[in-house]
């Protein structure tokens, strides 16, 4: 039971996966929290990578984890820089109202 | 060993429960908290996996700057969380179902893995145990993953010009000192008739 092996690992990143895409269907509208499930999400895919790469000792799962990382940070300010913007200009963050982008 | 499961349980189940919080808090604000949670205890999970620059790196990154920047948007909006929160209970069903298929599909895939004989012979970068975790990661990004590295870097400078570019706002009405303008008037001296308590 306290002999910590990879699917321990495994297990608690599936079940944080699962959470964020929950999170997801749960917040529909609130565009603020799906971007925390989406980060939720990615963490829960740090983590896959992490435990494999100590588990089989290559380090290559560790450099792509710090690839992943600098992708979500650029992500996150991107999108909450849209979000701020799109506010400004309707006063709200609702999903349904982001139907303005056609054309 | 008995201590590294103990840690790996409470760093676990602390990071899991403060997931649900995440996502079922009514405050977007309680929300950012809980996800700093996270990312806490998911750094303490890698230290337990022997990734200490990672472990840092996701609390510097993570707790630093994403979700101060959360904090800082999800304050600066000015929202109204009884309205965002309408209909949640008709979306429960829907995501519940989703989720449990996607956790059956997972452990599905995840109870029937094997490792291959020869996975040996194909790790890309053997983890050496000479050397800290820290200078190893930068011996590998500074030599092979050097391109890649440099295309992480172009990503961040893209974001921040994107950023920078999307919430700039020009706003009318506001004095600002033109220097290119008062350099080219020349020798000129003119007088202005400056009503009282207008400026020019």
């Amino acid at each position: 039971m306290l002999e910590i092996g990879l699917g321990h690992y495994l297990t608690v990143a599936a079940i944080l996966f699962t959470l964020g895409v929950f999170g997801i269907f749960l917040n529909r509208k609130n565009v603020i929290i799906i971007m925390m499930s989406i980060e939720l999400m990615l963490l829960a895919v740090n983590v896959n990578l992490v435990a494999f790469s100590s588990f089989l000792n290559d380090l290559v799962g560790q450099v792509f984890t710090l690839f992943i990382l600098t992708v979500a940070a650029a992500e996150a300010a991107i999108g909450l820089a849209i979000l701020v913007v799109f506010f400004r200009n309707r006063g709200s963050i609702a999903v349904e109202d982001i139907n303005q982008m056609k054309g | 060993m008995i201590i590294a499961g103990l840690a790996f349980y409470l760093f676990a189940i602390i990071a899991v429960a403060a997931a649900v919080m995440v996502i079922t808090a009514r405050n977007p604000v309680h929300s950012v908290l809980w996800l700093i949670l996270v990312f806490f205890n998911a750094a303490g999970l890698f230290l337990l996996l022997q990734a200490e620059f990672l472990a840092m790196t996701l609390v510097v990154v993570y707790v630093g700057a994403v979700a101060v920047l959360f904090l800082f948007v999800v304050m600066m909006l000015d929202l109204n969380t009884q309205v965002l929160r309408e209909g949640l209970a008709e979306y429960v069903p829907l995501g519940a179902v989703i989720g449990l298929i996607l956790l059956v599909e997972i452990a599905t895939v995840g109870g029937s893995w094997l490792l291959s004989p020869e996975m040996e012979q194909v790790r890309g970068a053997v983890a050496r145990t000479d050397i800290t975790n820290t200078q190893a990661l930068g011996n590998l990004i500074y030599t092979d993953y050097v391109y890649l590295f440099q295309a992480a870097g172009l990503v961040l400078l893209v974001a921040m010009i994107g950023s920078i570019m999307l919430t700039h706002r020009v706003r009318p009405g506001v004095k600002k000192q033109k220097v290119a303008e008062q350099l080219a008037r020349g020798r000129t001296v003119e007088v202005k008739k400056v009503p009282t308590r207008g400026g020019i």
